[in-house]
């Protein structure tokens, strides 16, 4: 059979060869490329193609729309506690198409959870995790990991007030973990609290390294899903599905690509009509603030609600721990071939139950913040402050080394007649505004910690060898106007 | 193709090439395909290369005007006066506010002009001399006349006026930075 199917396609090469244009054969000469498009789209599907088989190639899709809209927007974003804020909201005010940008790349990870959990419930319930397939069960669960990291991450980097206390007890519950709890919150936070280090910290997990890991397990999960074969279809004789066998291409490639379009278009349109919102920015001192985090992690979080004092280990760690476990080793501990999940009643009811109960968590955690009058009135004067500040116009960020940064140092009277000697004397011309230096001298920024007030007007008067050789003539100044511009000069910082 | 030994219905069934359709029918389809991702491509990079061309396509710098003073401030005065104004520049999402000295000078016809203190020569601040009455720059001895005019040194033009206007009683001016070293006024930024 493997003979024929070689024949066959060394005909097919030959037809194709010779009706390609000379640009083609040139290419493939050089670069194989007829025979990697041959083995990437002949890639054989028992029982024909199916709808059910997008997920994994809609994940892909949805993988490389976050990686581009990420990179787009890291032409604006500034990680740093001062500018995260202002600079996510210039993207979102300001930018043109700055809010679908942000908003494609907010929503896709809402999207990749979503084709996530359908992609690992479909693998699931058509046991195609079976059948020498550990590995790539195991590619998966670790690209399942890392896209859980992903989202962590990336939902501090707005740097809002949602980002922050949500963030903020994330990394709580490390310190619940026993022995190296603390040191493994302090280490992922940069230090005991949350703080501009905490923002650099997540933001290259988010863009450089995480996603590194990810490249990887998609070419891993990649190769050894062609490695082991499409799995197929969960029932139906060798005869019947060998006869309806087909390639990828050119249907299976027509419906993922159906799908991509769905899920670009859906993006498109919440993008467009509901665009993600961005809060006030945060504000640590703010001891009213109810986080919520993302809603895929409510169910978590409810969980957690639960488990308190000496129990919390059991809740946080134990339990958790042990289903995730389970999920990792399932094609260890399934071994039998049978694939229909009507003949693995334990398996699909312990799969089951873990969903639904998930979805349980998350429906009590929503009606528990209705019910409680304090958490309801809070949330909604969040949500009133989001409101209002997405409707208040884009705010520049002043500018850290400006006018009103200088001033302030200019409380002292004396020191601000001196700044005016300074301006009069042309000072400025060389020394640059506010001292801050240009080509053609030295700053004077920090002169004051150097020289006394009576070394700097010694050295005004007569200057030094060195200075004159730079062209910095005396100053002959009235003792009065003298002092104010040393004290001047020695306010500079 | 590995092959998985199921025993039953169950399981997985041999793969192979399978029917292959004709070559011809395949390119068609791929063309079909290829052209139709390309123009979605297209489309959807739209939005980005909007984004990416945002600080192109609009004025970062917005002209903006600063007060200078009260015109009665200067109408008393009959040599130039040194006014510090505040200059408020964008850049992207930040803002940057800097002090900038300027000269108002009283006109023969009695209206009042806005001179830069910056020296066309090498950029240095002129300093006005009330006992030469007359600009001297203090970095190579550019000399300026009262309203400006080049007298004598190495600046190639005269103090550089700037766009003004009054409003209700405050004078205000529209702060540009001009090339420095050029016998014409040449606005840079």
């Amino acid at each position: 059979m493997e003979e024929r199917q070689s024949k066959s396609r060394k005909e097919q090469n030959i037809t194709v060869e010779s009706e390609r244009g000379p640009f083609f054969r040139w290419l493939d000469r050089r670069t194989g490329i007829d025979s990697l498009l041959r083995s990437a789209l002949d890639e054989p599907i028992p029982g024909g193609a199916s709808l059910a088989y997008v997920f994994g190639s809609g994940l892909l899709f949805l993988f490389l729309s976050q990686v581009i809209t990420g990179v787009f927007l890291a032409l604006y974003y500034v990680p740093s506690a001062d500018h995260a804020h202002t600079t996510i909201a210039y993207i979102t005010k300001e930018v043109t198409a700055g809010s679908f940008i942000r908003s494609i790349h907010a929503y896709g990870s809402s999207a990749i959870v979503i084709v996530l959990l359908l992609h690992i419930t479909q693998t699931f319930l058509y046991g195609s995790y079976k059948g020498k397939r550990e590995l790539l069960w195991l590619a998966g669960c670790v690209l399942f990991a890392l896209m859980l990291g992903m989202s962590f991450t990336g939902y501090l980097l707005p740097w809002d007030q949602k980002a922050f206390f949500a963030t903020t007890v994330g990394t709580n519950i490390l310190s619940e973990i026993p022995l190296v709890g603390n040191a493994l919150k302090s280490l992922l936070r940069g230090g005991t609290e949350m703080g501009t280090l905490t923002l650099s910290r997540f933001f290259v997990l988010h863009v450089f390294m995480i996603p590194a890991f990810i490249f990887a397990g998609v070419a891993a999960h990649v190769y050894l899903f062609r490695k082991a074969g499409a799995a197929g279809p969960i029932q139906g004789d060798a005869a019947t599905l060998e006869q309806t066998t087909e390639a990828f291409y050119p249907r299976q490639v027509l419906f993922d690509i159906v799908f991509a379009l769905l899920i670009i278009c859906g993006l498109g349109l919440l993008a467009h009509f509901a665009p993600t919102e961005l809060g006030p920015k945060a504000n640590p001192a703010d001891t009213q603030y109810v986080p919520r985090p993302e809603w895929y992690y409510i169910p978590v979080f409810q969980w957690l609600k639960y488990w308190e004092g000496a129990l919390a280990i059991i809740g946080i760690l134990v339990i958790p721990g042990f289903v995730a476990l389970l999920f990792v080793a399932l094609p260890f501990l399934d071994r039998r071939p049978e694939r229909r999940p009507w003949k693995r009643p334990v398996a699909v009811t312990i799969y089951a139950v873990i969903f639904i109960g998930l979805g349980v968590l998350g429906g009590l955690s929503h009606r528990n913040d209705l019910r409680d009058p304090a958490v309801a009135s809070q949330l909604a004067k969040q949500h009133e402050d989001v409101e209002s500040f997405m409707k208040t116009p884009f705010e520049p960020e002043l500018s850290g080394s400006s006018l009103a940064a200088a001033n302030v140092a200019l409380a002292d009277p004396l020191a601000a007649k001196g700044k005016d000697i300074f301006e009069q004397q042309a000072c400025n011309a060389c020394h640059g505004d506010a001292g801050v230096g240009t080509a053609a001298a030295p700053k004077l920024i920090g002169v004051g910690a150097k020289y006394s007030s009576e070394k700097l007007q010694a050295l005004l008067k007569q200057p030094n060898s060195k200075m004159t050789a730079g062209g910095m003539p005396a100053t002959d100044l009235k003792d009065e106007d003298m002092k104010a511009l040393v004290a001047y000069v020695r306010s500079l910082k | 193709m590995p092959q998985i030994n199921t025993g039953s219905s169950a399981g997985f069934p041999p793969a192979r090439g399978g029917p292959i359709p004709s070559a011809a029918r395949r390119s068609f389809l791929g063309v079909l395909l290829a052209a139709g991702a390309a123009s979605v491509g297209a489309l959807l990079s739209v939005p980005l290369l909007r984004f990416v061309l945002h600080p192109l396509l609009r004025i970062t710098t917005p002209l903006s005007w600063s007060e200078v003073g009260r015109v009665e401030e200067f109408s008393t005065s009959a040599s130039p006066f040194k006014k510090l104004i505040t200059v408020e520049q964008r850049d992207g999402w930040r803002k940057i506010v800097s002090e900038r000295a300027v000269y108002v000078i009283k006109q023969a016809d009695g209206q009042f002009a806005v001179l830069s203190s910056i020296c066309p020569h090498l950029g240095c601040s002129v300093a006005w001399r009330t006992e030469n009455n007359e600009f001297l720059c203090p970095c190579h001895g550019g000399r300026f006349a009262p309203d400006g005019k080049r007298l004598g040194g190495p600046p190639p033009r005269g103090l550089d006026r700037l766009e003004s206007r009054v409003e209700e009683g405050m004078l205000k001016v529209h702060y540009q930075y001009f090339r420095q070293l050029v016998p014409d006024k040449e606005i840079i930024a």
